[in-house]
């Protein structure tokens, strides 16, 4: 059969078995092939028990949630297999609520498609473009309009309500100048200074260098934080002051930012990294590498703590240390740089 | 209703035959609704399952505001430190802020609440998961062309607030995770040249994280941008409702009409089935399968970090973007520009979402095509296209696989470094790779649409014949089939404009001109043009030469 000798007519708004608009070949639609529920009563009604004991199914299923969200204690643990332990409460009040709403849901869609007309219905598409004459039309009520207003005339005031236009959301904009402080040196500063005692992380415990092990890594923070705990200002200060406290052998140090800003081999550096200021954390103790695990960069701390790897464009400021009277670590002075991510000022 | 009132108004109504009727009247007394609603009953969309995928993209955001708007009613917004003393015993006695404490709570002591908080994640990956592979069936269908590049563009807009909203709904927890996702979002800021160390320090109230934070990021993620999410979402369907949806070509469907089903009931039952089972499933997944268990992570410190940490699917790529870039930085007149920040995280992103945005015009420009367009490309009858959509998908895709170069590392026991070298190399390679084959193979794809049409499909039905020959039957393919592939329009390259006119006059334009007409000639490059009537008539008479050449065949084989 060939599909040119189809009848064409003008069914489709098409000529000569082509579409007007894109002259591509136009097929008329394909005869409607009924389903088994249009010719059989026993299908329909089959198809229409299917879809009532979906939607009565739903209806239990939200007296189920309702029971087990009573019933079922918040604390109570089970175990499922595959799934692990969870929450009692949770799970069955979420598969009874997540089943009622799924089965509402595929028994209309089933409805549809095995009771509702399945014809096929052809619509035409309005323009969606105005006629010339339409467009004048507007044309001509948009020069009234301005014409009467006198705006393109009255250049005065039209001049100064485009000032005033213009100007009067300055103030929306100079009232965010609320929302922070002027960065200021804020940027460059740490809490670090003289004498200032190395503690450890989590414990706020003075560190001996006599106990600072060959190849150990230390988490520290500066003992002057604790003077401003719970104070708004701690987590600022701890995301710029947190150090990592290193051992290794003398003779392994290769260079590093000061002469003498290490203690006996024990070193300090910032601990947030120079890209995004993540805390770097990885230490392998045998490269001396330290890691960062948000976007690898990699920095030898043997070596000035320079990067070895990965987008970090700076070395990780170090902390020049040395010991008090009683064998405490302490800081030699602050950073001599600011810690942390690049920005515009820094220089 | 009463009649007595309303007869002044309007003299000559029926009274109302039901309930339902009196309603409607009420209504249209007001409103004059009846031929709108008319319409709206009557109209008529077509079917196909891709066009499904906005309907998910839809039906999500309408959980995301459903579940949210609970989650509301338990989470605090506050930095303000407090001592943990909840149901989860491994956090007692911990300190961490309002915000981390109360999502606790929401998980914890809520009945409930895990599920609504469940919901409302998995519902947000859904969501812009939904969004994206909507927009890549818009792409790669040509459904973007005239007239419906504006509503292109805003659902370029409604992606970028998506991932804007996503970003800021997963940072609220406040937990170690979240909190790191935010210290690099505030690095990234403060990389900014110029204005970068002013922006960071206006939106955080000073410096990272300050106690601002949280508040500001929870307006932002409930009300500013979800309202613009709404607006926006409303005029796309707006437009989508007006300028009535495109359709697959097939038999029937013109470029002038629309075939498919009646609004009323049709999709009434259908697509609003299909939220029930979008919903549905949304919610049995919520209560399966743990998503984002914010008291494993604990409450956020700048001090500590998880290794393997990565966001939500849908940043992965600017993550991934991030890691590969290698790491510049230039100082110049005391100024710092971090080019490993502000290239990965704001160049690219910027030229990746420009290009999308503008792309109906680039498409428009290149081809000279201004016609509009209701019926949808295949993807193979523009191999051009397809394939550089293809090739903004690769790169995408190796953008998103580099944000997991850690855990690919751990997994496969690889060198991190060899992993991010071998990505930065691929992220050059392999998009113009597939740019390449993924254009062949639509090339391919249309011969073999024409040899169909030409040759009919192959049965699998095997003569043998009695002279020893083998024979495959060939029948003609079926008329919807027929229909689809002859409705690929043929399309013309523009000419080279001559340089000079006929009267020897330089073009001023010509320089332009040419460029253009070069692009276009690109774009519709290796044309392969569907068979004409002449060929089709000569084909059909051959096959059914060849159909009775068979049959006699096998009637002689059966008398044999």
């Amino acid at each position: 059969m060939n599909e040119l000798e189809h009848p064409t007519g003008d069914p489709y708004g098409a000529k000569d078995g082509k579409d007007l608009v894109s002259g591509i070949t136009v097929f008329p639609m394909e005869p409607h092939v009924p389903r088994k529920a249009d010719i059989d009563p026993k299908a329909a009604r089959r198809a229409e028990r299917q879809v009532a004991t979906m939607f009565g199914t739903s209806s239990i299923m939200i007296i189920l949630f309702i029971v087990a969200y009573v019933n079922i204690p918040n604390t109570t643990l089970i175990s499922v297999p595959v799934i692990g332990t969870v929450n009692a409460n949770h799970l069955a009040t979420g598969v009874a609520f997540g089943m009622a709403i799924l089965l509402i849901g595929i028994g209309a869609i089933h409805w549809a498609k095995k009771l509702m007309p399945d014809v096929e219905v052809t619509q035409e598409r309005h323009s969606l473009t105005s006629r010339d004459d339409e467009r004048q039309a507007v044309a001509e009520s948009f020069a009234r309009g301005k014409a009467e207003s006198g705006f393109g005339e009255r250049k005065i005031i039209r001049r100064s309500l485009l000032g005033a236009l213009a100007l009067f959301p300055v103030p929306l904009i100079v009232l965010l100048r609320g929302l922070g402080p002027l960065p200021g040196t804020r940027l460059r500063e740490t809490i670090w200074d003289k004498g200032i005692h190395l503690v450890t992380d989590a414990t706020y415990r003075k560190i001996k260098a006599s106990d600072v092990p060959l190849g150990g890594l230390i988490n520290a923070v500066p003992e002057n934080l604790l003077e401003i705990e719970h104070e708004e200002e701690t987590l600022n200060q701890r995301g710029k002051a947190s150090i990592i406290i290193v051992r290794m052998d003398p003779a392994e140090i290769m260079s590093q930012q000061g002469a003498t800003w290490d203690y006996q081999g024990i070193l300090a550096f910032s601990k947030i990294c120079t890209h995004l200021g993540c805390p770097t954390s990885l230490y392998q103790q045998r490269t001396h590498h330290l890691l960062c695990p948000c976007h690898q960069s990699t920095f030898d701390l043997s070596d000035s703590g320079n990067v070895v790897f990965g987008p970090a464009a700076r070395r990780l400021p170090q902390l020049a240390i040395t010991v008090d009277s009683e064998g405490y670590l302490v800081a030699q002075s602050g950073f001599d740089q600011p810690v942390g991510p690049s920005f515009w000022e820094r220089g | 209703m009463s009649t007595t009132q309303d007869s002044i108004v309007t003299p000559d109504h029926a009274a109302p035959e039901s309930k339902g009727g009196s309603v409607a009247y009420f209504i249209d007394d007001r409103l004059a609704s009846a031929n709108f609603t008319k319409r709206l009953l009557d109209k008529v969309f077509p079917d196909h399952w891709s066009f499904m995928l906005g309907e998910i993209a839809l039906y999500s955001f309408i959980i995301l505001l459903l579940s949210g708007t609970y989650l509301t009613l338990w989470y605090n917004p506050s930095m303000t430190e407090v001592i943990y003393n909840g149901s989860y015993v491994p956090l007692k006695g911990v300190k961490m802020s309002e915000a981390y404490s109360s999502t606790l709570a929401i998980s914890f002591d809520v009945r409930g609440g895990l599920l609504l908080r469940q919901i409302h994640h998995w519902a947000a990956l859904f969501f812009v998961a939904a969004v994206s592979v909507h927009l890549l069936r818009v792409f790669f269908t040509g459904a973007f062309r005239k007239p419906r590049e504006i509503n292109w563009v805003i659902g370029t807009v409604l992606l970028v607030l998506a991932l804007l909203e996503g970003f800021s709904g997963y940072s609220l927890p406040d937990d170690l995770l979240s909190g790191t996702g935010l210290r690099i979002a505030q690095a990234i800021m403060q990389g900014v040249p110029l204005v970068g160390t002013y922006v960071a320090m206006f939106l955080f109230g000073g410096e990272f994280p300050g106690t601002d934070i949280m508040p500001r990021l929870y307006s932002i993620h409930i009300l500013l941008i979800p309202g613009l999410l709404l607006g926006l979402i409303t005029v796309h369907l707006i437009m989508v409702f007006y300028q009535k949806h495109t359709q697959f070509p097939g038999p029937g469907r013109t470029e002038s009409n629309v075939v498919g089903f009646r609004l009323f009931p049709i999709y009434m039952a259908k697509a609003g089935g299909f939220f029930f089972v979008v919903f549905g499933i949304t919610v049995l997944i919520a209560a399966l399968v743990t998503i984002n268990p914010i008291w494993m992570y604990g409450p956020y410190t700048p001090s500590q970090v998880t290794a393997g940490s990565q966001p939500d699917w849908y940043i992965g790529w600017l993550d991934g973007a991030v890691r590969l870039m290698p790491n510049l930085e230039t100082t110049l007149l005391g100024y710092t520009i971090s080019w490993n920040v502000i290239v990965p995280a704001l160049v690219i992103p910027g030229i990746m979402f420009t290009a999308l945005g503008l792309y109906p015009w680039i498409e428009a420009w290149a081809t000279g095509d201004k016609r509009e367009h209701h019926l949808l490309d295949r993807p193979r009858n523009a191999p051009t296209r397809t394939g550089l959509g293809v090739m903004a998908l690769s790169f995408y895709m190796i953008l998103m696989i580099s944000g997991g170069n850690d855990v690919l590392a751990a997994a496969f026991n690889l060198s991190i470094n060899e992993i991010t070298w071998t990505f930065r190399f691929l992220l050059f390679v392999i998009p113009p790779v597939s740019f390449v084959i993924t254009k062949r193979i639509c090339l391919g794809l249309q011969r073999r649409d024409n040899d169909k049409l030409l040759h009919g499909y192959e049965t699998g039905r095997v003569l043998r014949l009695p002279s020893g020959e083998f024979l495959e039957i060939h029948e003609p393919i079926g008329e919807a089939e027929r229909a689809k592939i002859l409705a690929k329009a043929d399309v013309i390259p523009m000419e080279l404009p001559a340089a000079v006119d006929a009267n020897g006059v330089r073009n001023p334009k010509a320089a332009k001109s040419i460029m253009r007409a070069r692009l276009s000639q690109w774009f519709y490059s290796d044309v392969i043009p569907t068979p004409t009537d002449e060929e089709l008539r000569a084909a059909a008479s051959h096959a059914e030469h060849e159909l009775h050449e068979a049959q006699a065949h096998i009637k002689e084989i059966a008398s044999h």
